[in-house]
Order: structure tokens, then C-alpha cells, then sequence
């Protein structure tokens, strides 16, 4: 088992006075992807925002070894940690290139922004026919693209994604799943998935965590998960 | 004839003093959705401070651009004390919040320069660069100078990355947390930006209205009533509102209503604008797909 980018131990998060996470445990594998599972309201997206700090949370959280668990939002993400946070967190009223810009906000290597650009509107063609073109006007796939492609300027090493395949038709999702693939394939960007699609994050993942009511019901190799029907019946209704 | 023009042409004047007053009224709103009732009484102090340097023997443009150093470090300094510990705080908490801070900004300047009414130089002496016969050279100057301060907002905002990470906090500031910006320091930004717009637009009203400690009311109430007419979510839209009420309000308080009773045009305004078109005249519509 290669080093893990991630680790969580024992991570508690709140919503005001409700605690939503009661000791959440997992890892994610340098290069590798590791998908969260679960129901509606299991608190899969819950994880994600307590990693980012957008949300009261303690525990052991190390990021390459680093305690992040009691940073600043802006200053995890500075780390090399995107979030594509639910509903796609698009700046409705900017540009998509403005969008993308602010992806790379951080970044003083302007020669490497400048190939990224070029790097993400390969990746998604779309966008760069639309780049001049303001961002709400996007359909949802166009802005779930937008989104991982903002993520991606970031030049993350941990790219984290909330439910990519929402709302979308299962062409789109295909293509999605198929760059989010080739991201990590490719480029070596660790990915942590939180999907209610279960067949197809297993298909990505090395590893899954199975979330049930704010704690880790199971957790193990994909492929385990994947073939024992009992747990297949019981938690992924497939 | 020539009346009216003249009318129109010393509208404008001031009308570039409520474009810019709108135009800092909108950036606090836009992040906050709340009225600054300070920015006024900020603005007069500011004006103040450039008064004392000028009375001390600096030239005005040294003055000037000192002065809009120091209100813009004031700005953050009071978004960071004042108003950043009320940030989760109900609507109504920030309002009195405001209110309060104006009272002190006039109570501070009263108690240190004095209530008496003091002239104020202009740095436009001679004649007016442009609309000569219609304009006084301190008017056309500061027409200039209100569009001046339009253009390089508008470069800031559009074409800077530290213009485009406000724009992007003020509108979504978790997604802009993200992806590493500091959200609470462009708040700051924004609060220090909008100080030192107020800034300019006292050092160019008041050798029109003169320099008191209450000089900046009626400058606040025209330029809300400009950024309600030209839509509140359009800073560009606001200060047309601003340029349009200064023109309003010279020919209805000429024409119509007598100037004693002037300042009521910009309740009419407000109040007609709120009932019939709350968005403004150019108002955002939501363009958004689901």
C-alpha cells in the first residue's frame, strides 16, 4: 500500500449544536481514489465540508502528515486540496474564463497557468467554446465541467468532488468519469469521491467507505465491496 | 435657455458626487447586502483630514492623495474593528451598528474642527477645461474628476485578479474560500476601497456645499436615491442613478418645488423607484439554469 495523502481518524463534525459525524475513519492512498458511499443524509457530504473547514469539526485530519484539522478554509485549499463542492459552487455571475481564473487565483507561475488553461479546455472542450460566456447560463453538465476544471487550476494534489454525477444525464456523467479518470491516471491528482452512484464510483475507486448515519459502516477495497452481494443488497441497492 | 443648461451643467457637478457616493454605497452592498449609513459621515471626515493637512501648508494634490491613503486604511481598519465582529449578526445589529458609527464620525469631527461652516479650495482655479459659460472650473473639474474615479473602478474590477477575487467573494464566498481566497480580507478591501471613493467625492463637494460637520446628509440621501434608481446590484447603473438625481434635482428644485424643499426630491425618488421598479432601471435580472 503506497503512503496515504490523506488520513482521518475519529473526525466528529457539528451543524450548529447537531452532531452530523460521530468518528469517521479513512484514508485516501497517494494516487489513488477512494470513494464515499452512502444514502441520502448519511453525512458523505458532510465529510467533505468538515475536511475543508467549512463546518465546526476535531480529529485527527493530516494531509501528507500535516495536522490541517484546524486550519482556515482558504488556507486547505492553499495546501493543494480542491473541493468541487454540491451544487457545483459556480460563480453564476463571472465568465467561464473568469471562473477558471479564479481557480488559479493563488498561483504566481503564470507559464503554467497558461498550459493548465490549455491542459483543462482539452480535457473539456466545452468550455472553451463558452469561455467568454457567463457561467449561470451553463447547463449542469457544462458547470459540473466548469467546476472540476477550477478545481483543477488549483493544481491540486488532492481533488475532492461532491456527488459529480448530480442531476446529470448518464452521457455526461460518462465523459465526466472518464476525465476524472484520466486525471488521476495521468496526472497523479489523488481523488476522494462522494457519490450516491455507487456502481460507478466503484468502478474508479481503489478503495471505498461505506457512510452510514455519521459513522463508517464498512470500509475496504473497492473490489471486496464491489463483489460481496450481501453488503451490495443491503447498502448499495444494485 | 441658457438657464437650464446651466441647471443641467452644475446637475452634473454634483451629480458626479452622488455617482461615486452610489458607487461606494453599492461595493458594502454587494458584499454585505447592507447600506453603509456611515459612508457619508466617513466621506466628511476624510474631508476633513484633507482640509487640516491643506491648512498646515500641504498643496491640494498632495492633500488629496494622502487623503484618500489614509481613508483607505481607515476603511479596513473599521471593517476590521468595528464591523467584522457583527458579521453574523442580525440585519438590524449592522443597521444601528452604521447609524452609530456616523453619529460618532460627526461628533468626532464637531468636537475636533468645529460646527462653523468652512470654505474648502478647489484645485481647479481659472477657467473650466470643458462647458465654459455653463460651468463654474470647480464643477467641470469635478466632473472630471467623478468619471476619473468611474474608469479606474471599472478597470480595478474587471481587469485585475484582486478586482476579480472581490467580485467573485462578494458573490460566492464559500466557492471563492475554496479556492484560497481570503474572503474576510476582501470585505476589508472592499470597506477601504469604498472610504476612499467617499473620500474623493467630499474633497469635491465640498467647495460646492462648503465643509460642516453635516455636509455629507443630503449627499448620502442623493447618492441612495441614484443607487436605488440605477439599481443597487449595478454599480454602474448606480452612478448613472447618482449623475441622473444631481440633474433632478437642480431642475425640480428650480422649476418645480423651490429649492428649499429640494432634498424631498430624493425621497420622491427612492419612494417612487421602491413602487413601481424595486430593481432599479438597471437592475440585475437572474440569468441561472438548473
Amino acid at each position: 500500500m503506497s503512503p496515504a495523502i490523506l488520513e482521518v481518524k475519529g473526525l466528529e463534525a457539528w451543524y450548529g449544536p447537531v452532531q452530523a459525524l460521530h468518528g469517521v475513519d479513512f484514508e485516501v492512498e497517494d494516487g489513488g481514489v477512494t470513494a464515499v458511499l452512502g444514502a441520502n443524509g448519511a453525512g458523505k457530504t458532510t465529510i467533505l465540508r468538515a475536511l475543508s473547514g467549512l463546518i465546526r469539526r476535531s480529529g485527527d485530519i493530516r494531509f501528507r502528515g500535516r495536522p490541517i484539522g484546524a486550519l482556515a478554509t482558504e488556507d486547505i485549499a492553499r495546501l493543494g486540496i480542491a473541493h468541487v463542492p454540491d451544487g457545483r459552487g459556480t460563480f453564476t455571475d463571472l465568465t467561464v474564463e473568469e471562473n477558471l481564473r479564479l481557480g488559479a487565483y493563488v498561483r504566481a507561475d503564470r507559464q503554467a497557468v497558461r498550459a493548465d488553461f490549455d491542459r483543462v479546455f482539452g480535457l473539456f472542450p466545452r468550455l472553451a467554446e463558452r469561455r467568454r460566456q457567463q457561467a449561470g447560463t451553463l447547463s449542469g453538465g457544462e458547470q459540473q465541467m466548469l467546476a472540476i476544471a477550477r478545481a483543477l487550476l488549483m493544481r491540486p494534489s488532492l481533488l475532492m468532488l461532491d456527488e459529480p454525477s448530480f442531476g446529470l444525464a448518464p452521457l455526461v456523467v460518462a465523459e465526466i468519469f472518464r476525465a476524472l479518470g484520466g486525471i488521476n491516471r495521468d496526472e497523479g491528482v489523488s481523488l476522494l469521491i462522494v457519490e450516491q452512484n455507487a456502481s460507478l464510483a466503484l468502478d474508479l475507486a481503489d478503495h471505498a467507505v461505506l457512510i452510514e448515519t455519521g459513522g463508517v459502516a464498512l470500509s475496504g477495497p473497492s473490489r471486496a465491496i464491489r463483489d460481496d452481494d450481501a453488503v451490495r443488497r443491503a447498502y448499495l441497492g444494485y | 435657455m441658457a438657464e437650464f443648461l446651466h441647471l443641467l451643467a452644475s446637475g452634473l457637478a454634483l451629480g458626479g458626487v452622488y455617482a461615486i457616493m452610489a458607487l461606494a454605497l453599492v461595493m458594502i452592498y454587494q458584499a454585505t447586502q447592507l447600506i453603509n449609513f456611515a459612508q457619508g459621515e466617513m466621506a466628511m471626515f476624510s474631508t476633513y483630514v484633507a482640509w487640516k493637512l491643506m491648512d498646515s501648508g500641504w498643496p491640494y494634490w498632495r492633500a488629496f492623495a494622502a487623503t484618500v491613503i489614509v481613508s483607505f486604511i481607515g476603511g479596513v481598519i473599521i471593517e476590521r474593528v468595528v464591523v467584522r465582529p457583527f458579521a453574523r449578526a442580525p440585519i438590524l445589529t449592522s443597521v444601528i451598528v452604521f447609524i452609530g458609527l456616523a453619529f460618532i464620525f460627526n461628533a468626532l469631527a464637531g468636537y475636533l474642527y468645529g460646527y462653523s461652516v468652512t470654505s474648502f479650495d478647489s484645485p481647479f482655479g481659472g477657467r473650466p477645461l470643458f462647458g465654459s459659460g455653463y460651468m463654474s472650473p470647480h464643477e467641470a473639474g469635478a466632473v472630471l474628476v467623478s468619471l476619473c474615479v468611474l474608469a479606474v473602478v471599472y478597470a480595478f474590477f474587471r481587469f485585475t485578479p484582486l478586482g476579480l477575487a472581490m467580485r467573485a467573494a462578494a458573490q460566492n464566498p464559500v466557492s471563492s474560500r475554496l479556492v484560497g481566497i481570503r474572503v474576510g480580507w476582501m470585505l476589508a478591501l472592499g470597506w477601504g476601497l469604498a472610504a476612499a471613493i467617499g473620500s474623493i467625492a467630499g474633497m469635491m463637494a465640498a467647495p460646492i456645499v462648503y465643509l460642516d460637520p453635516n455636509m455629507m446628509f443630503g449627499i448620502l440621501l442623493y447618492a441612495f436615491a441614484g443607487a436605488v434608481l440605477g439599481g443597487i446590484d449595478n454599480p454602474f447603473g448606480a452612478a448613472f442613478g447618482g449623475f441622473a438625481v444631481g440633474v433632478m434635482e437642480n431642475l425640480v428644485g428650480a422649476y418645480v418645488v423651490g429649492p428649499e424643499v429640494k432634498l424631498s426630491v430624493a425621497l420622491a425618488i427612492i419612494i417612487a423607484v421602491l413602487v413601481w421598479r424595486p430593481s432599479g432601471l438597471f437592475g440585475r435580472r437572474l440569468v441561472a439554469r438548473v
